[in-house]
């Protein structure tokens, strides 16, 4: 048992919420639709979270709420029923529509399961509709992932058969790759959810063991068990530790050799470490503080600890799951401060009481941060970047070094005077 | 309920937030849940702030909605104020909190505080942005001038001169997220300067609750962005007698009549001939003879009112272009936007949905679209030229460099970045004829990239692709065939005309009856367009 020391604190946070998560879920189903069902407010933080204005039509929309439909639900409804019917024919390439609740529509409560009921009834199939609530008042940014996975469980068909499930959206490179590697210990069937076309979406049941890529599915995991699968325990695949006891615990639980496990991921690891070596000596005894929002923040700091040699001052974490974070916490060191929750004031004060190298943040504190010297890493990255399993180490590892050796370019006695 | 994938404006809140974050000493407490804390990054990242939005938000959760949230709501002013020390403080809700009913202004007002606290009701079911921003100035120019006995119903505009002083007057309505505010303050404050004119406050752009407090010291208003602070000048007229300028400076003769305006109401004579006018170096960068190409260029407009309606004079009068299309988000100035257009012999295109501008940009068949960053991206997809005038803000439209749009400066500036883009598009004629020449092997990328480049072969077909859906949409069924000479031809004359010519030659077949194009019929096309 380790000893970090876990603190909860709560006041004004500064996170996103669960409609972020639209923003990367949209591009790994593209065959999907997710329409907000919300406020102005809502179609304004998806698009300034994404930077979107390439897209001619993105795969994405808001159902503004007008005054109107604040009046009477059961015009709502309807409103909403015609919004649906539109879209639909203009859109006639999508497959699955998730209908998203917010705020407003969680407030006001509109019922999106009898609308999405009634929608499938009218459909017959030809789309199917889903929802699931991407609210601030109950999500918070990768938590949107969860309630999106979840809302798809029931549809997943059942089966008995034998299979590895990878839970959690990866970039498809990273996820081609460790398919690969768990091929080659042998394991034959590997299915992934999300599934990148959301008509085929895997089975599930009691052969099903599920191995999570993101430490942030807690509800579809939950789903995922009620319907027979077993859920693997371990670390989640950051760093080349992390990715390893991810990796391991998959094939112990398939009862893959553990020599066919070590000839197989020997050489990668030798790899990656000497390709994390440059890094690990810009970040090593560097002060590392983490402000919660991602959900990624506890793997990440242990991978930046245990690989790159990073002092861990603070670690915030939206929200903890212990039974879902043990394998993480037991890796940090005695003492880690694990903070729950967030005052982002008083967070503030604690960031600049204690001075650290790298504070890991959102989008509206980085440049204060900057502004005041301290260097920054935003942490939606994190969500955009490929930096699972033991090839990417390097990568992840670089990301974290890259506004430190900024920091030092730009130091020169000159120009750190303007 | 109206599908939006992607809106133009914010919701009301941001436009206070705008009003709160251009200010010094003032803080605003937004009753909202977490998510909205999204809108820190549009002054952070996008306006490029070093300092976070002076904005404490209360981040209420579900399970806090069962409890007194008015509690936590107190909580949250009290621990501000604690904190801030704001010198003012605007207290208001977003659009989740405005369905709970929590009354966040009225607790404010009830705890007691020494400070002029401002409450905020900004319908976020009905209003936008710039209606936000707009109606926060105005609340809290109103909430801070109230208890001031100094209604003077007499107020003189020209009593500086009894006073013997310099006339002094203040610059409303810049503030962040607005379009080049930093560098337009400046200039236009050089230009008055140089006229004998001093400026008594910028608002809310740099001002704190004491300056808006000094407000009324000015002779008279300049009222420089209407969306903005139409409302505040409005009302400072009407309570203390200040005129304000209707004429918003961006362009030469724009800057001429505002300054005419301003000299009138302060009772001044304005210098003539007007030298002011050579320093800019529009006027005569327009009438060189390089500039001839730019004759009748068909351009598009849209973004804001104020921009819009400045772009739409320029286009026409100043650099003697065709303006094929011109319309506005902004449905408060739908009504000015609706009679330029008039004057132009036009519909305006009042809209907030940026696919029906795309296609009312692709039906106007321009030469340049002078519009918003989603313009800019829709004219990329299209093949046209761009320049961004308006807001929704980009990182891009914060550029390092002084570069106003109003006064002299702000003429030489649009001189440049309209014609640059067009310029491009010369160039691009100029590699399309020497294509053959040997320096030109086939695939050689211009500057342009992709979208220009002279490689015939995809640009053509493309352009077929399109019209040949647009035909399809059309009644006549009947399309005539481009025979390879024809098609040639068409390969030599410049793309940024080529889909216009196409469509006009295969319109002139259509209505003559000819079912095959080759380099006649192009010729002949051209002919009777041109008789």
């Amino acid at each position: 048992m380790s000893g970090a020391t876990l603190l909860k604190e709560t006041g004004p946070r500064e996170v996103f919420c669960g409609l972020t998560s639209i923003v990367w879920l949209h591009r790994r189903m593209p065959d999907a639709f997710f329409l907000v069902v919300g406020s102005r407010t809502c179609a304004h933080l998806i698009q300034s979270a994404a930077g979107v204005m390439i897209f001619a039509e993105p795969r994405f929309g808001t159902a503004i709420l007008e005054e109107r439909d604040l009046a009477g639900l059961a015009d709502a409804h309807d409103e909403l029923d015609r919004v649906v019917n539109n879209l639909l024919e203009r859109r006639p390439e999508i497959r699955t529509l998730f209908l998203v609740g917010s705020c407003p529509s969680e407030v006001i409560k509109i019922d999106l399961s009898r609308v999405a009921e009634k929608l499938n009834h009218q459909l017959k199939g030809k789309v199917r509709v889903v929802n699931y609530s991407g609210s601030g008042i109950e999500t918070t940014f990768t938590q949107g992932e969860d309630g999106a996975l979840k809302a798809l469980v029931p549809l997943m068909p059942p089966s008995e058969n034998s299979q590895l499930l990878l839970v959690g959206t990866l970039a498809n490179a990273v996820e081609d790759r460790l398919i690969t590697i768990f091929k080659r210990l042998g394991i034959e069937k590997i299915t992934s959810f999300p599934p990148r076309q959301s008509t085929e979406l895997p089975s599930v049941g009691p052969g099903t063991k599920v191995l999570l890529t993101q430490p942030y599915l807690t509800d579809t995991a939950r789903a995922l068990r009620d319907k027979g699968a077993e859920i693997i325990k371990a670390p989640f695949p950051l760093g080349v530790e992390g990715s390893r006891l991810w990796i391991e615990a998959a094939a112990n639980s398939f009862g893959v050799d553990n020599s066919l496990v070590q000839t197989t991921l020997e050489p990668l690891i030798i790899r990656a470490r000497k390709a994390i070596k440059p890094y690990k000596e810009i970040l090593n005894g560097k002060k590392l503080f983490l402000l919660p929002e991602s959900q990624l923040e506890i793997p990440l700091a242990r991978f930046l600890y245990m690989e790159c040699g990073m002092e861990l001052v603070e670690i915030g974490t939206p929200y903890l799951n212990r039974e879902m974070m043990d394998p993480e916490i037991n890796l940090l060191p005695e003492n880690t401060r694990i903070v729950e929750g967030q005052h982002v004031e008083k967070q503030l004060d604690r960031v600049r009481e204690k001075h650290p190298d790298l504070v890991v943040c959102g989008m509206g504190l980085a440049n204060p941060l900057e502004a005041e010297g301290i260097s920054t890493k935003w942490s939606i990255e994190m969500v955009f970047s490929p930096i699972h399993g033991i090839d990417q180490a390097s990568d992840l590892a670089e990301l974290f070094a890259r506004p430190l050796k900024r920091h030092d370019l730009l130091s020169s006695k000159q120009f750190a005077k303007f | 309920m109206e599908l939006t994938l992607w809106t133009y404006e914010g919701p009301p809140h941001i436009g206070a937030m705008r009003i709160a974050s251009s200010m010094k000493g003032v803080h605003y407490v937004l009753h909202a849940p977490q998510g909205d804390t999204y809108a820190d990054l549009l002054f952070t990242m996008i306006e490029r702030r070093g300092q976070r939005p002076p904005v404490t938000y209360t981040t209420f959760q579900a399970r806090d909605l069962g409890g007194d949230t008015a509690e936590l709501v107190k909580g949250h002013i009290r621990e501000a104020v604690d904190r801030f020390h704001p010198e003012a403080l605007l207290v208001g809700e977003s659009c989740t909190a405005e369905l709970i009913q929590d009354q966040p202004g009225s607790l404010a007002k009830g705890m007691g505080f020494d400070i002029p606290i401002v409450s905020l009701e900004l319908p976020a079911y009905s209003k936008k942005e710039n209606w936000g921003a707009a109606e926060t100035f105005y609340q809290l120019v109103r909430g801070l001038l109230i208890n001031n006995q100094d209604k003077v119903s007499d107020h003189n505009p020209q009593r500086w001169k009894e006073e013997r002083r310099r006339p002094k007057v203040n610059l409303l309505g810049p503030s962040l997220l607005g379009f080049r505010c930093r560098d337009d303050v400046l200039e236009v404050q050089k230009i008055l300067g140089q006229h004998g004119i001093d400026v008594n406050v910028v608002a809310p752009l740099g001002a704190s609750p004491a300056d808006i407090t000094r407000l009324i010291k000015a002779d008279a208003n300049v009222c420089l962005y209407p969306e903005i602070a139409e409302s505040t000048s409005i009302w400072l007229e009407r309570n203390y007698g200040l005129p304000f300028t209707n004429i918003t400076p961006i362009g030469i003769g724009a800057t001429q009549d505002f300054l005419k305006e301003i000299h009138e109401i302060l009772g001044m004579e304005l210098p003539s001939p007007p030298t002011e006018a050579n320093s800019s170096r529009l006027p005569w960068y327009s009438k060189s003879v390089d500039s001839n190409y730019l004759t009748g260029k068909r351009v598009f407009i849209f973004g804001d009112g104020t921009h819009v309606l400045a772009a739409a004079r320029i286009a026409q009068e100043e650099l003697g272009f065709e303006v094929v299309g011109i319309g506005t988000y902004s449905r408060e100035m739908a009504r000015r936007v609706r009679s330029k257009a008039k004057d132009l012999g036009l519909e305006a295109l009042i809209t907030n949905d940026y696919l029906e501008v795309e296609k009312s940009i692709k039906d106007s068949a321009p030469e340049l679209v002078l519009g918003t960053q989603m313009e800019r991206h829709s004219a990329k997809r299209l093949g046209v030229p761009c320049a961004v005038i308006s807001t929704p803000m980009h990182v891009q439209d914060v550029p390092a460099r002084y570069s106003p749009q109003m006064g002299w400066e702000g003429a030489n500036v649009i001189f440049d970045d309209w014609v640059h883009p067009l310029m491009m598009g010369l160039e691009e004629h100029l590699i399309g004829m020497f294509r053959h020449d040997f320096e030109f092997t086939d695939g050689h990328q211009s500057h342009l990239g992709h979208l220009g480049g002279h490689s015939q072969k995809s640009e053509t077909s493309t352009t077929k692709s399109s019209e040949t859906t647009i035909d399809h949409q059309g009644s006549d069924a009947h399309i005539p065939r481009w025979t390879s000479d024809g098609e040639s031809e068409l390969a030599k004359i410049p793309f940024f005309v080529r889909g216009k010519v196409r469509r006009n030659t295969e319109n002139y077949a259509r209505q003559v009856g000819c079912k095959e194009i080759d380099s006649e019929t192009l010729f002949d096309a051209k002919a009777h367009f041109r008789a």
